[in-house]
């Protein structure tokens, strides 16, 4: 991946500057990235391409929502790859502790799929969502989903802009654990 | 959800970030963490009282001395340490050499003195006082530094636990050395030294547990 660096960095580098276009076509680059590194992972822990697309978009809402983490004096991909790494870790641990079953056929589909085909994840945004508090829900929907400015979604739910932004990003982060704690019942 | 939806949401107006941010708000919690740790010493202890001799003028600047350096340092691999990637490169010998200095130091000062005078250089009268103070007085700077360092989202937490810990072991021994009238080489390097290593091995205890996100 090490050819890569320069342009996912340049990307990353115009994503943290609000271009929302370069951060799209970032995680976008990334997904198939992940998506073999995870599979190949669980592989050996008996997961299939379900679980694998889970950890995926567990990684990229971690990315995002520590991406003020990334430092530019420093190179990009080990930074991702250490978030790659500890979400497999931090997930390996917690399914370790509710597993009895090793289904021993997913590891045969694995090399029937390539990386680019992604699979539905058991993530459900709409349910994730329910559980946030009404403010941070209504943020995420008018920003995030149905893709108002700040500034409008503000007007609307009659909150004030950092207030607004400051949802989402909670919301996000909440999320991410409701996420965790779901895989763990 | 497939991935392309969660990608298309995430990248739906996505706001400018400000590139210092973790990084004050380490400097903040490093900050409050110090002026905690000295108001302990000054105030909750009480500075001492004897400035106006210059062997305890001196004695304040050496522990001063020793513990902001160590302090520096730690804060430095901190900083590195505290973001993803950051945490795993590098050795940490250098926050080694304060420790190594003073133990030099110590040794000389012992070197010099007579036999019969050890026992009062190297237990003085407070070394319970200063057992008990510095991981004590180092409990608030260690929680504010553990905050900073959660943000920045480190991946190896026993390396970040360890360093938040000895940051705060070194904040509070500056706060303790501002009370603390044992003017002794030795004492300096065998219980300022212990409080503070023991600061770190707590926080590198903890910082699994404290650390994760």
């Amino acid at each position: 991946m090490t050819t890569n660096e320069q342009e996912l960095k340049s990307l990353m580098t115009a994503g943290l500057d609000g271009d929302g276009a370069a951060y799209r076509r970032l995680l976008e680059r990334l997904s198939p990235h992940l998506r073999s590194y995870y599979r190949g992972r669980l592989a050996r822990a008996g997961r299939g391409a379900s679980e694998a697309e889970d950890l995926l978009q567990e990684a990229l809402l971690a990315i995002h929502t520590r991406r003020h983490t990334y430092d530019q004096a420093e190179l990009f991909t080990p930074w991702m790859y250490a978030i790659a790494r500890y979400k497999l870790i931090d997930y390996l641990r917690r399914i370790n502790a509710s597993r009895g079953d090793l289904p021993i056929e997913n590891v045969d589909d694995l090399t029937a799929r390539a990386d680019h085909d992604g699979v539905e994840s058991s993530i459900d945004l709409r349910r994730l969502m329910t559980r946030l508090p009404a403010k941070m829900q209504r943020a995420i929907q008018y920003v995030k989903l149905d893709g108002l400015s700040v500034a409008e979604a503000a007007h609307r739910s009659g909150m004030t802009e950092s207030a607004v932004k400051i949802s989402i990003h909670r919301g996000l982060k909440a999320m991410t654990a409701a996420i965790k704690a779901e895989d763990k019942s | 959800m497939r991935t392309d939806d969660l990608i298309a949401m995430l990248s739906t107006n996505v706001e400018a970030i400000d590139r210092r941010q973790v990084w004050r708000t380490q400097v903040r919690a490093f900050a409050l963490g110090a002026l905690v740790a000295l108001g302990a010493g000054l105030v909750a202890l009480g500075g001492r009282t004897d400035v106006g001799s210059n062997t305890a003028l001196g004695f304040i600047a050496i522990k001063l001395i020793f513990a902001m350096t160590i302090t520096a340092l730690a804060i430095l691999y901190l900083s590195r340490s505290a973001r993803p990637a950051g945490s795993s490169r590098g050795s940490l010998a250098f926050v080694l050499l304060p420790f190594a200095g003073i133990v030099g130091l110590a040794s000389i000062s012992l070197a010099n003195a007579p036999a019969a005078r050890w026992q009062i250089m190297l237990m003085g009268d407070e070394w319970l006082e200063c057992l008990l103070s510095i991981p004590i007085i180092a409990v608030v700077p260690f929680a504010l530094v553990v905050w900073a360092v959660r943000q920045a989202a480190p991946t190896n937490l026993r390396r970040a636990g360890a360093l938040a810990g000895l940051v705060a072991g070194g904040l509070s021994a500056a706060g303790y050395a501002l009370h603390c009238t044992a003017d002794s080489l030795p004492f300096v390097a065998i219980w300022y030294s212990g409080t503070i290593m023991l600061c770190t091995l707590a926080g590198a205890v903890l910082g699994p547990r404290l650390l994760r996100w």
